[in-house]
């Protein structure tokens, strides 16, 4: 690590920098949580929070809002890897939500919306103050204009345009009741950096993101692997095709892309040479409209 | 339109990428090279073709992706490609054709890692100038050569030189309106630096260029056989920016207090935080501020575990041979070297609320790793940033403006001067009732 010219590498830079970014975090806001899902950007979150107050554990719990449509094999990485940490788990389940009337599915069957008011609902019960998140500022252009400690009001909605300044790494995190911080240790990490510190720091990651052949349908120019949520439709004729997920969100939204990539490092090599964004390549979801993780965010999504 | 300079990238008979191609194992090699990462901030409204600017940055050195540049090209009005739309995040940015916060961009190089804060230009979001030049390492003020240096330009080379950032670049932008003269960016060129001589502005360099056609940004253009100087993306890539950052006054500003409490770390007690500025070495005899107390480095445990030294921006965690009372808000420093403990804050204060700043308020102030109330004792000056007049007469700061004010904190923060140390100088001021961030303060010597 030492090196005489006293430099860190981009990969040590930005890991510095989160570890700072939750510590401050844990020092400051009185009850924190860390959004974990299972997806690459949040298992290397929570790898850097383990970092960060290592050889203590964790000083604060971990949260996934369950949609009820994840990949069997998402949620058994997260089980797993919650209890090596000994980390508690809260899960908000937007089925039971369903079930006890606090939002309703709708008409396309996607539960990108209707989690919001779920995760605010769970936020609201357990009283915390500051979420963390691993969304990253090169996804997408709303996201690009996002704070480290990005405030949001008591009904959890993000005001782009009156954001507080943050001046260097001094950053605020005070609130009044009901309020609460969402916090992005990851902003300024790419998704080739991404992929590069867990090949770096050997991060177990679920099965899904490395390449296997499977039983696809194509939709809409994307492949879609077939699942308990992705059933051929008429007139679509399933094949097997060799193809790995950029990126884990609801299984019945995700497309994969083709790939040969069986290792993280040949990950890398894909990545490095992709022309496509990970979100435009297969999310379902972001495709409604050029502004739709603007007006999901200001709903008080991450 | 530059050509598509994108490699095509060999797909295999399934439409696979094929990782084992030549260009390929290129790519790999170019993205996982081990490299610094430099900051840079942008200012300049959207006239002045900011927009363009950075979409030629990011769209020839291939940080944009398909499916990015063919929605820009849908949205595109006329017959060539927008690349200014890649920019514009917000809904209300794209209908208003304004920028209205900074904006983040990553893109990357053979040499390099740039984080670029692309900020709005407009005099009312100068806070935003702020908040995107803080971290900054180099700064880009776009400059319309058919306008020169106007008020505006004034405004960002002087908001970057406030707050040091250490290398300042002028891209006079739009050559080809004024026929590629050499005339004319001379001008500006003397203008400006007759400016930059006032504001100790350490590095200065003028780029003649064409965003919306890509003359001197990537390479080097034929229209202009008089500059000899590099293009933009050159400067970008070997500006020296390794010198820039302070390791000589050891300081670390304790942040959390690490202690395990199990049976495996029964007696653990660590001090986390990030290296503010200076090196620690195991076996470093330490002071302990406030408390003045000494101690011994027994150990540095970084990330990977035991490190046998820590420097800026290092995030580690130190422990101490000697059982100190050490908790968040203090500082460890080295005996020979240590900061100026003091409760009279005298600092240059951009604010940023609708509400002045005025005598007699109370107000939060955050230095480090430490927070503290204060009140405003004395206004000495208000500053005109377009003819550094100081306005000893001024009562009070608004929105925007910039002043020297001092402070008196109800204990004492460890500091030093921010021209010499870019952590340990500068603090932020937030409103008690509200909990808005509402200035920015860069200490200066008492005087």
């Amino acid at each position: 690590m030492s090196t005489p010219d006293y430099r860190l590498s981009q990969l040590e830079t930005l890991e510095a920098e989160s570890i700072h970014v939750i510590r401050e975090v844990a020092a400051e806001l009185e009850r924190p949580v860390l959004l974990f899902s299972g997806g690459k950007d949040s298992i290397v979150m929570l790898e850097l929070a383990r970092k960060a107050f290592a050889p203590a554990r964790i000083p604060f719990p971990v949260m996934h809002v369950d949609t009820g449509l994840n990949f069997p094999d998402v949620l058994e990485f997260r089980d797993k890897r919650v209890a090596e940490l000994g980390v508690q788990l809260i899960v908000a389940s937007v089925p039971d939500a369903m079930a006890r009337g606090l939002v309703k599915e709708e008409p396309n069957g996607s539960r990108n919306r209707i989690q919001t008011p779920v995760l605010l609902d769970a936020v609201e019960e357990h009283g915390f103050t500051a979420l963390f998140g691993g969304a990253r500022r090169d996804e997408d252009k709303a996201r690009a204009k996002e704070r480290v400690f990005s405030f949001r009001d008591e009904f959890g909605q993000w005001d782009p345009k009156n954001q507080r300044p943050e001046l260097w790494d001094l950053y605020n995190g005070r609130i009044h009741l009901g309020e609460s911080i969402r916090v992005f240790p990851l902003s300024n990490w790419t998704e080739l950096d991404i992929w590069q510190y867990i090949a770096r720091e050997q991060i177990a990651i679920p099965p899904l993101y490395l390449a296997q052949e499977r039983e696809v349908v194509e939709r809409q120019g994307m492949l879609y692997a077939v699942n308990d949520f992705i059933r051929p439709r008429d007139g679509e004729q399933p094949f097997r095709a060799t193809v790995r997920y950029r990126t884990v969100g609801d299984a019945n939204l995700t497309a994969a892309v083709r790939s040969e990539a069986t290792t993280v490092e040949e990950v890398i090599a894909e990545i490095a040479v992709t022309r496509m964004t990970e979100r435009g390549a297969t999310r379902g979801d972001d495709k409604v409209s050029d502004a739709a993780m603007e007006d999901r965010k200001k709903e008080g999504y991450f | 339109m530059a050509p598509d300079t994108n490699t095509a990238v060999p797909l295999d008979a399934d439409g696979a990428v094929d990782v084992h191609s030549p260009v390929a194992e290129h790519a790999v090699e170019l993205a996982t090279a081990r490299k610094d990462i430099v900051r840079i901030a942008t200012a300049g409204s959207v006239d002045d073709g900011k927009s363009t600017l950075i979409g030629r940055l990011l769209y020839d050195s291939k940080a944009i992706f398909e499916d990015q540049y063919e929605a820009v090209a849908r949205a595109s009005k006329g017959d060539h490609v927008d690349l200014a739309l890649l920019t514009d995040g917000l809904r209300a940015e794209r209908e208003q054709g304004i920028t209205i916060d900074v904006a983040y961009r990553y893109f990357t190089t053979p040499r390099r890692t740039f984080i670029l804060a692309d900020t709005p230009g407009h005099v009312q979001y100068t806070r935003n100038m702020v908040t995107g030049a803080s971290t900054a390492d180099l700064a880009i003020v776009l400059v319309d050569a058919r306008k020169g240096m106007v008020e505006q330009s004034r405004r960002h080379a002087f908001l970057a030189s406030l707050l040091r950032v250490p290398h300042l670049v002028v891209a006079v932008n739009k050559m080809d309106l004024v026929g590629w003269s050499q005339e004319v960016f001379d001008g500006i060129a003397d203008e400006f630096s007759a400016f930059a001589a006032k504001l100790s502005v350490p590095d200065l360099t003028l780029v003649p260029i064409s965003a919306l056609h890509g003359d001197n940004v990537v390479t080097h253009s034929t229209n202009t056989p008089w500059y000899e100087g590099p293009t933009l993306l050159h400067h970008l890539e070997h500006v020296h920016v390794a010198s820039d950052r302070n390791l000589t006054d050891a300081r670390f500003p304790v942040q959390y207090v690490v202690r395990p409490q199990t049976e495996e770390h029964h007696d653990y007690r660590g001090y986390a935080g990030t290296v503010a500025s200076g090196v620690f070495r195991v076996g470093d005899e330490v002071t302990v501020l406030p408390s003045g107390l000494p101690a011994t480095v027994a150990g540095i445990d970084g990330p990977r575990g035991p490190v046998a030294e820590a420097f800026p921006p290092m995030a580690v965690t130190l422990r101490l041979a000697d059982d100190l009372d050490v908790s968040r808000g203090d500082l460890i420093g080295k005996p020979e070297n240590a900061p100026t403990a003091t409760q009279d804050l005298d600092a240059l204060v951009c604010w940023m609320a609708e509400e002045p700043l005025r005598p007699r308020q109370r107000i939060a102030v955050k230095h480090t790793t430490r927070t503290v109330r204060a009140m405003v004792k004395e206004l000495a000056y208000r500053l005109d940033v377009n003819t550094l007049h100081r306005d000893r007469d001024a009562t009070e700061l608004g929105l925007n403006d910039i002043g020297r004010v001092r402070l008196r904190v109800t204990q004492p923060l460890f500091v030093d001067d921010y021209t010499r140390n870019r952590v340990t100088g500068r603090f932020i001021l937030v409103d008690e009732a509200s909990n808005a961030t509402v200035g920015a303060g860069m200490l200066t010597p008492a005087g």
